[in-house]
């Protein structure tokens, strides 16, 4: 496996539409720009009031979950340095019903803002969520509709079970190792909805021996630059008649 | 959240009859089903903050339980509920928890809307 060194950057705007979201695939990379002083704007779309790891017996009920996934999300930016974490207040598993104009301008708002020379979020059609999928489409219609000179870099996850035979291995790969502890404490900051994985994690840690897969994906982060060529499959906003 | 005591849940279901209620409802396999089992066919279906009135609720089974509610020209109802309790504002919550610990149906009633 290549890995690449992480880029300067300005500012890093991430865009992801549940608590959780960043702490599996990108919180090392988070660590690693917010340990340079690089500004890190996380705009979190909602609070995964859909959750559905409530427990038997249950320690949470549909309307006290959002509660505890805001408070668990606060911890998580703690752990890995975001200073600026932005609540949006839309609602779980509704972000491909919402006015897709509205979905987009929020995304171009940020990026007036904050100017930001690197966004991550989700690679639109790989990444398996409707929510995950509704929030890529915004980020790459807001990145599209600037002039090309003026784009920020688009770094996506994706991890549909068809990403590698469509759209090839990532073409960015960041060895985390060194800030992983950071990335543990994000995950365990979730620990309503990472409590099953890190127990298994854990046990795989323990096994030393253990050249686990597990291991692995959380010892490195991978990213498909997005491009605005042939490969961009994300459709024009229809209009309304 | 507690088990389910049915005698406990009809007489609550009993205390918002005739009333306008607001209404939660939802089924869920979870939006990774697919993801992880190709051969599974997701479904699930979601209502909040319906505004309605039942004539008469029941609680019917033997954990889980299923609850049917008669509207005045329609019908709501649940299966697989498994727990109850409220929330901070006194709304009914019934939910069904499945041995894993994850939600798979949920349907709250209260006199205010949810949030």
């Amino acid at each position: 496996m290549k890995t690449k060194e992480v880029e300067q950057e300005r500012h890093v705007l991430v865009v992801f539409p549940h608590p959780d979201d960043e702490a599996f695939g990108v919180s090392g990379t988070i660590a690693i720009h917010t340990s340079r002083g690089t500004p890190v704007t996380y705009a979190c779309l909602t609070l995964g009031e859909m959750g559905r790891n409530l427990g038997n017996p249950p320690f949470a009920t549909r309307e006290s979950l959002p509660d505890i996934r805001k408070a668990e999300l606060k911890k998580a930016a703690e752990a890995i340095g975001i200073q600026d974490l932005r609540m949006m207040g839309l609602r779980d598993k509704t972000l491909e019903f919402e006015d897709d104009q509205k979905m987009m301008n929020l995304i171009t708002d940020l990026i007036n803002e904050l100017n930001p020379s690197l966004i991550i979020t989700f690679y639109p059609g790989y990444s398996v969520h409707p929510d995950h999928e509704a929030t890529a489409r915004a980020v790459v219609r807001a990145v599209r509709a600037l002039k090309p000179e003026k784009r920020p870099k688009l770094h996506c996850v994706a991890f549909a079970n068809n990403t590698l035979e469509e759209i090839g291995e990532a073409d960015i790969v960041y060895d985390i190792r060194h800030v992983y502890h950071k990335k543990l404490e994000a995950m365990k900051a979730h620990i309503s909805q990472t409590i099953w994985m890190l127990k298994d994690l854990e046990a795989t840690v323990a096994n030393e021996s253990g050249n686990s897969e597990l291991k692995d994906r959380f010892h490195f982060e991978h990213f498909w630059t997005y491009t605005f060529d042939e490969k961009d499959h994300v459709s024009d906003i229809k209009q309304k008649s | 959240m507690e088990p389910i005591l049915p005698e406990k849940v009809q007489e609550l279901i009993d205390k918002f009859a005739g009333e306008e209620i607001y209404l939660h409802l939802e089924t869920t396999n979870g939006a990774y089903a697919s993801h992880f089992n190709e051969k599974f066919f997701s479904a699930g279906a979601y209502i909040r903050n319906a505004k309605l009135t039942y004539e008469h609720g029941k609680i019917v089974g033997n954990d889980p339980y299923r609850v049917g509610l008669k509207l005045e020209i329609g019908w709501v109802y649940a299966e697989g509920l498994t727990h109850y309790g409220f929330d901070e504002e006194g709304h009914l919550l019934m939910a069904g928890h499945d041995f894993d610990g994850k939600l798979a149906v949920a349907l709250q009633i209260g006199k205010t809307p949810f949030k």
